[in-house]
């Protein structure tokens, strides 16, 4: 863009290979963020974010600190210390019942081998766990339970008062990566290219204690499983570093749908070549999904792929959306998909219907008219085969927001307060909607002003 | 009181006024408006004759009861300064001309002696043989040792321009007052200890000779006493009777304030605001005056004396010095404040006049000043604004600045608790204005009902004197009854009435006669400032001042009153926005909006250098500033009395400097220390920094900064742009090798950079890392180095990569990439074929420009109903659609312009908002526009 400044011949090669990138010039009429508040308290970099309620959101990474913001006037609310070393997995905590106040509560764990339990409203330390042999990677709370589990090299189930109910045996060295909650008391671990379903025993009559029993192992992957998300009430998805996505079951952990070359360039001929020249084994490991009640999302090495459940097809692809790997995608309720990658950017995204299929009739009747149908319908032939081939919508890049100079780790959308991204930059960035922001300023002048009795409305 | 044969009848002018200016004969078009200072002289700049002094100073004398008048200590003290001037002679003449009723002693069917409170005395004395006019300023000190236990000082400011002491009378009066306030605190502080000394002396004396006494009484039993014994108790009589008179002493200076306060008859509003003041001094945090009581009884452990029952002779001992009088600290803050007023009043009354108004009018603005103002000088003032005008709507004010305004001890309570004029009077004023205002809207500008006018001179003048060569002019106001009225009529009538007609008299005086000696003493000081405002002046007014008079008025009025064009627009406003920003009004009228912006661009190019408006015109139309003037005067020194030297070592020093009678170069001295207080208080000149003979410091910073912008504008086609960028909050990049060069262009450019808060402009000046997110959110103006080593490389690719946040100027290849700016105000602001040629010439139009903007922007912000629907079914894109019709048709703003008037409009929301201001940046607003490159 600035290529007078940086000097003419001088651009990377790199770069004009990979032009397929899309790019959005500097004139982004749809994009809504154009205010943004850029929030320092870490010193490392931010891996974790988690919304607490409407107005507040809560930052962890490697710094080993958990911070409590508010996402309306990027105003630190707490800082959390209580962490050695970096945090590796956080959530948000269901309040005890028995507690009267009700306090919103985080777990958070860290490579210090701690799970500690806080108390966002006081920035209080209620609970502290430091029994672990290992890193815990992941936590989930069983909220149907009053359980929670932590996975790491073993699974342990705790339960609200942070008392340890019961554990499994050591499965594996490299620890569970990810874990989910299924139907009938079940939860699926992730554990190296193995997919675990584990069974929580409650307290019946006859036993009193808690028991979590290995169901099965599902080896359908070919590699390591990177992402594992709940779909809808009838499936769960996982993605592997090998690009295969795998729609399974919820109930009966069958495999629904395989895809393991969906994103195979060959529909789009025309790219095919570049897209070889840059391929490479990581673009197409799956980092992350999301999903909607007819699609799921997938952020696949550096592209970004839909993938229709009804049609079990892939319905709108990018296949460069950026140019690193995409770490985390979400859908927003407007058809909006926002993505971000370890190049620093995050990317609005639409998702289309194409144009061509609504358009194509209306030349057609039109040319009949003067009577050259038929030239036209042989024209549009091999255009609707190509069609059926090629995705029928599309991914439009509507938008994208620069702002770290490192990779964005994750972001967090709030419906009232923009958007909220973290980075390896160390920095938190609150997106907000400029004209919404200057309105709410307005508002709070004359709320001010009239506060100070200041305000008299004209007669 | 004092009468005299030839007085001249100061008040008999009406006659005048039937008939103001019927003489032309020329039909008007053809009249060419005289040259308002013809009767003084071609030129107005030009030294008057007959002064045997190179500049103003401030002369401190005493009527000395041991060799009669001397003076004491010159501010400046420097001997260049008043040259071959007759110190002595001129000390006699002002000691001369002291009318304090000064009574001290035993007044008849008292006991005791009491100390009578004197109010200072107020004079303005011209002297036509020494070329000399001052403003004397009387008061009384007391001292134990001294006759009558008063020692009559007095300090005067020296002048070769009698215009400067008449029309800067109430500024003058104001400074001086509090001078003399910390003066006489610091003497009762002195005193009292004076007074303790003495008791614990005669109280050690008594037990003496008590047990001497009792000695005596056992030595001789014979049942009678024997002379000596006789003597002794005569002794302890007396002894006794001197304790008891100055025990009551002691009470009498203790109870100062507090008798003060409660007999000063103010009205019911004002004493609260006094008590407030005065409860407000108490809580900050002033360790002297707070405790108050304790002031006077804390004293080191002294050891009494045995007192002689003869006294000595008064000549026999050596008299205190004013600094024994007064206490050293006092002392030195008095000194401060002195050369203080001498660095406030230096330069040529015009000067001070247009500083004086462009002051009061920013004050007015005290919404949206911080926007492009260098705060240093406003930010208290403003706080003092918001403080003495409670109906006001008070904008978060920040709690440091409330910490500024404490550390202000002795003056704040003086100030409070006398009835004084320092405070209380242009509270009221204030309080007024608003008034002044509504009733300027209805009758005409300059419309004047002599009558008031009469009245109101009458009131003042109840005496008139002259003597000999010199005409003394004299108005004694005695009674405090009369208060409540002159207040009301002054600020009625001040602001209204036209001098014109009243200088024709007036002036033939000033020619006819030698000198003229205008006094007037007032107990109840607060009546003299405005009272003098409003009559005075015009003694010295040529007759010519009215020639040019509509013309100018036209020109002034536009830009100080709200006429009643803005009134339609003023109805859709809140009321009390209008009143507070009653300047912000000019160019409410979308007609009349391109005219008067587009001429100031030219007009200053006529007579380069030359302020247009005659500065003495000003006056009359602007009388309605003219309270605030005191307010305004009053903070910055205050502040500078306190805040201005917490160093003592500084105060050591400086006064070191002065008091040697200095042979080296006392001007530099000056200048430094001056200098200095002003930095360390951040008080009243714009200019915290660098030392300038003359005028306020940064005078030559603002210069090259205007010159250098002037320079930026000629020298690049894409200038316009650029500023656009500033205006519009996008960062501008200046990127180059050259780092002075690079400096100087972001120092330039500086001044079209609105800032985020009070404090500082977001303005870096030189960076040579990479840019970050963050530098964009916090600086608006960068400038960046550019390296050709491939370490610069990041430094471009972060720029090529935050290049939707910024605009690059880069001054080796002289590119510019930012985007279209196709608006019309820059090109005013900004015209690079303006004739303007001086830097501060074209500062000050940048300044008027941008003041302009401001307005707009505040109104757009303040505008209730555009930015809140008007009811519950209107849709955001009404509320929005109105919007950008009010800034197209209303404020007259095309294309981009309505982008620099948002993000104006955003900052002053923010800072309205904003709990403490300053201690957020706001955030980074950007627009996704396209750039584009432009090339020389």
């Amino acid at each position: 863009m600035l290529r007078w400044l940086i000097g003419g011949g001088r651009e990377p090669q790199g770069l004009a290979e990979k032009s397929p990138l899309q790019t959005i010039g500097e004139e982004q009429t749809q994009n809504p963020y154009t205010e943004l508040l850029v929030l320092k308290a870490h010193h490392d970099i931010v891996r974790f974010l988690v919304q607490l309620d409407e107005y507040r959101f809560a930052s962890a990474g490697d710094d080993g600190i958990v911070v409590v913001w508010n996402a309306q006037t990027g105003e630190k609310l707490l800082e959390l210390n209580g962490h050695t070393q970096k945090i590796t997995a956080l959530t948000t905590f269901p309040s005890l019942e028995a507690c009267e106040e009700k306090n919103q509560l985080i777990l958070t764990t860290s490579a210090d081998r701690t799970v500690i339990l806080w108390d966002c409203d006081t920035g209080r330390q209620v609970r502290k766990v430091s029994c672990f042999q290992s890193t815990v990677k992941c936590l989930i709370v069983l909220q149907r339970l009053n359980v929670w589990l932590s996975g790491g090299n073993d699974l342990c189930v705790w339960n609200q008062k942070l008392d340890l109910l019961c554990k499994t045996s050591h499965l594996s060295d490299t620890g569970i990566s990810a874990l989910i909650e299924i139907p009938k008391n079940c939860v699926v671990a992730a554990v190296g290219k193995e997919l675990i379903i584990f069974r929580l025993v409650a307290p019946t009559e006859e036993s009193l204690e808690w028991d979590i029993l290995e169901i099965k192992r599902l080896l359908d992957h070919q590699d390591n499983i990177l992402s594992l998300v709940n779909v809808n009430d009838v499936s769960f998805v996982t993605g592997s570093h090998v690009g295969e996505m795998i729609i399974w079951d919820i109930l009966d952990w069958t495999v629904q749908a395989y895809e393991c070359n969906f994103w195979d360039p060959s529909p789009q001929l025309d790219t095919q070549q570049e897209i070889k020249l840059c391929q490479k084994p990581n673009d197409i490991s799956i980092h992350h999904f999301t999903w909607d009640e007819e699609n799921v999302f997938a952020a696949v090495g550096r592209g970004l792929y839909v993938y229709n459940l009804h049609m079990k097809r892939v319905i709108a692809c990018q296949k460069s959306a950026h140019d690193s790997n995409v770490l985390h995608i979400a859908k927003l309720p407007n058809r909006q998909l926002i993505s971000c990658s370890e190049d620093g950017s995050v990317r609005i995204w639409e998702l289309r219907e194409k144009q061509q299929l609504a358009a194509e009739p209306v030349p057609t009747g039109f040319f009949n008219m003067w009577g050259f149908g038929r030239v036209n319908k042989q024209a549009s032939q091999p255009v609707k085969k190509q069609q059926e081939n090629a995705p029928p919508c599309s991914l439009e890049l509507i938008g994208d927001l620069i702002g770290h100079s490192s990779s964005v780790e994750m972001f967090l959308y709030f419906e009232d307060h923009g958007l909220v991204t973290c980075s390896a930059d160390h920095l938190i960035i609150l997106w907000k909607n400029g004209e919404r922001e200057s309105g709410l300023r307005s508002l709070k002048l004359f709320q001010k002003l009239e506060e100070n009795g200041d305000l008299y409305l004209a007669v | 009181m004092i009468s005299a044969p030839d007085v001249v009848a100061f008040t008999k002018e009406e006659e005048y006024e039937e008939e103001p200016y019927n003489e032309p004969a020329l039909p008007e078009e053809y009249s060419v408006p005289l040259f308002p200072f013809a009767s003084q002289g071609t030129n107005p700049w030009s030294k008057l004759s007959g002064a045997k002094f190179s500049r103003d100073f401030i002369l401190i004398s005493e009527f000395s009861e041991q060799v009669g008048p001397q003076p004491l200590l010159t501010i400046p003290n420097d001997t260049k300064v008043f040259g071959t001037f007759d110190l002595n002679y001129f000390s006699l003449r002002i000691m001369s001309v002291d009318y304090q009723a000064s009574f001290v002693g035993h007044p008849p069917g008292s006991a005791y002696p009491k100390l009578n409170f004197v109010e200072d005395s107020k004079v303005v004395l011209g002297d036509s043989k020494e070329g000399a006019f001052a403003y004397v300023h009387h008061l009384t000190l007391y001292d134990l040792e001294a006759r009558g236990f008063v020692r009559p000082f007095c300090m005067a400011y020296i002048s070769a321009d009698q215009h400067k002491i008449m029309q800067q009378f109430q500024e003058l009066s104001a400074e001086f007052s509090k001078a003399s306030e910390c003066l006489k605190t610091g003497n009762r502080k002195a005193f009292a200890g004076e007074l303790e000394k003495k008791l614990k002396d005669l109280d050690y004396t008594r037990t003496v000779l008590h047990t001497e006494t009792e000695i005596q009484k056992k030595a001789n039993d014979k049942g009678f006493y024997s002379s000596q014994a006789i003597e002794k108790a005569n002794e302890l009589a007396s002894v006794e009777k001197s304790i008891i008179e100055h025990q009551d002493l002691l009470k009498q200076i203790r109870s100062y304030p507090h008798r003060k306060l409660k007999g000063s008859p103010l009205c019911s509003g004002e004493t609260e605001h006094t008590q407030d003041q005065a409860s407000q001094a108490a809580t900050t945090s002033n360790p002297d005056e707070s405790a108050d009581p304790d002031l006077y009884t804390c004293r080191p452990a002294y050891t009494p004396k045995l007192i002689k029952a003869k006294s000595t002779k008064c000549f026999d001992k050596k008299l205190k010095t004013l600094e024994e009088l007064c206490d050293t600290e006092y002392f030195t803050q008095t000194l401060a404040q002195l050369s203080h007023i001498e660095h406030m009043f230096r330069g040529d009354l015009c000067y001070l006049l247009t500083s004086q108004i462009d002051r009061a009018l920013l004050k007015q603005q005290h919404i949206t000043n911080f926007l492009f103002e260098d705060f240093v000088e406003v930010d208290e003032r403003v706080a003092e604004k918001q403080e003495s005008a409670p109906p006001r709507p008070v904008p978060g004010r920040p709690p440091s600045r409330s910490l500024e305004e404490c550390p202000i001890p002795q003056v704040l309570i003086s100030v409070g608790s006398y009835k004084s004029s320092v405070e209380s009077v242009p509270i009221k004023m204030e309080q007024e204005l608003g008034d002044e205002y509504r009733e300027a809207e209805v009758t005409e500008v300059s419309s004047f009902d002599p009558q008031e006018n009469l009245d109101f001179l009458d009131m003042d003048m109840k005496g008139s004197i002259s003597s000999g060569e010199s005409i003394e002019v004299l108005g004694t106001e005695k009674s405090t009854a009369v208060l409540p009225k002159s207040d009301s009529q002054a600020s009625l009538t001040v602001p209204l009435s036209p001098q014109v007609v009243r200088s024709k008299a007036v002036s033939h005086r000033t020619i006819s006669e030698d000198s003229i000696e205008v006094l007037s003493t007032c107990p109840s000081e607060a009546l003299i400032p405005d009272d003098f405002k409003a009559s005075y002046p015009s003694a010295i007014n040529e007759e010519e001042s009215y020639a040019d008079d509509s013309e100018g008025a036209i020109h002034f009025q536009a830009s100080v009153s709200p006429p009643e064009l803005g009134e339609a627009e003023e109805g859709s406003l809140e009321n009390p926005l209008s009143q507070i920003d009653s300047s912000c009004c000019i160019g409410k009228e979308s007609d009349s909006l391109r005219v008067p912006l587009s001429t100031p661009a030219h007009t200053p190019s006529e007579q380069d250098g030359v302020v247009s408006i005659p500065p003495q015109r000003c006056r009359q139309k602007d009388q309605g500033f003219r309270v605030d003037f005191a307010v305004e005067n009053t903070s910055p020194s205050r502040d500078n009395s306190s805040e201005g030297f917490p160093a003592d070592e500084l105060d050591q020093n400086r006064l070191l400097a002065s008091r040697d009678a200095s042979k080296t170069s006392l001007d530099n001295c000056s200048d430094t220390t001056s200098n200095m207080s002003s930095v360390a208080s951040t008080s009243s000149d714009r200019t915290p920094s660098s030392a300038h003979p003359t005028g306020p410091s940064s005078e030559r910073h603002k210069k090259r900064a205007g010159q250098n912008a002037l320079k930026f504008i000629r020298q690049y086609p894409f200038a316009h742009p650029a500023i656009y960028s500033l205006l519009s909050g996008r960062t501008l990049v200046v990127l180059g090798e050259d780092e002075a060069i690079v400096r100087k262009l972001v120092t330039a450019l500086s001044i079209f950079v609105p800032s985020h808060s009070r404090f500082a402009k977001p303005v870096k000046h030189w960076v040579s890392s990479p840019l970050h997110i963050m530098d964009f959110q916090k600086w608006k103006l960068i400038g960046l180095q550019r390296v050709a080593s491939p370490a610069g490389a990041g430094t471009l690719h972060a720029l090529s990569r935050y290049s939707r946040y910024t605009s690059v100027l880069d001054l080796d290849n002289k590119a510019l990439r930012c985007p279209l700016y196709r608006g019309t105000l820059v090109p005013r602001l900004a015209d690079h074929r303006t004739q303007i040629k001086r830097g501060s010439t074209y500062y000050l139009h940048v300044q008027s420009m941008l003041t302009q903007l401001c307005s707009k922007a505040f109104l757009y912000a303040f505008c209730h109903h555009l930015h809140l629907p008007a009811h519950d079914k209107e849709t955001e894109e009404v509320v929005a659609s109105r919007q950008a019709s009010f800034l197209k048709l209303n404020l007259g703003l095309v294309n981009e312009d309505v982008k620099v008037v948002q993000y104006l409009a955003e900052l002053l929301k923010l800072h309205y908002t904003q709990e403490a201001p300053g201690t957020s940046h706001p955030t980074l607003r950007f627009d996704y526009v396209p750039s584009f490159l432009y090339k020389i």
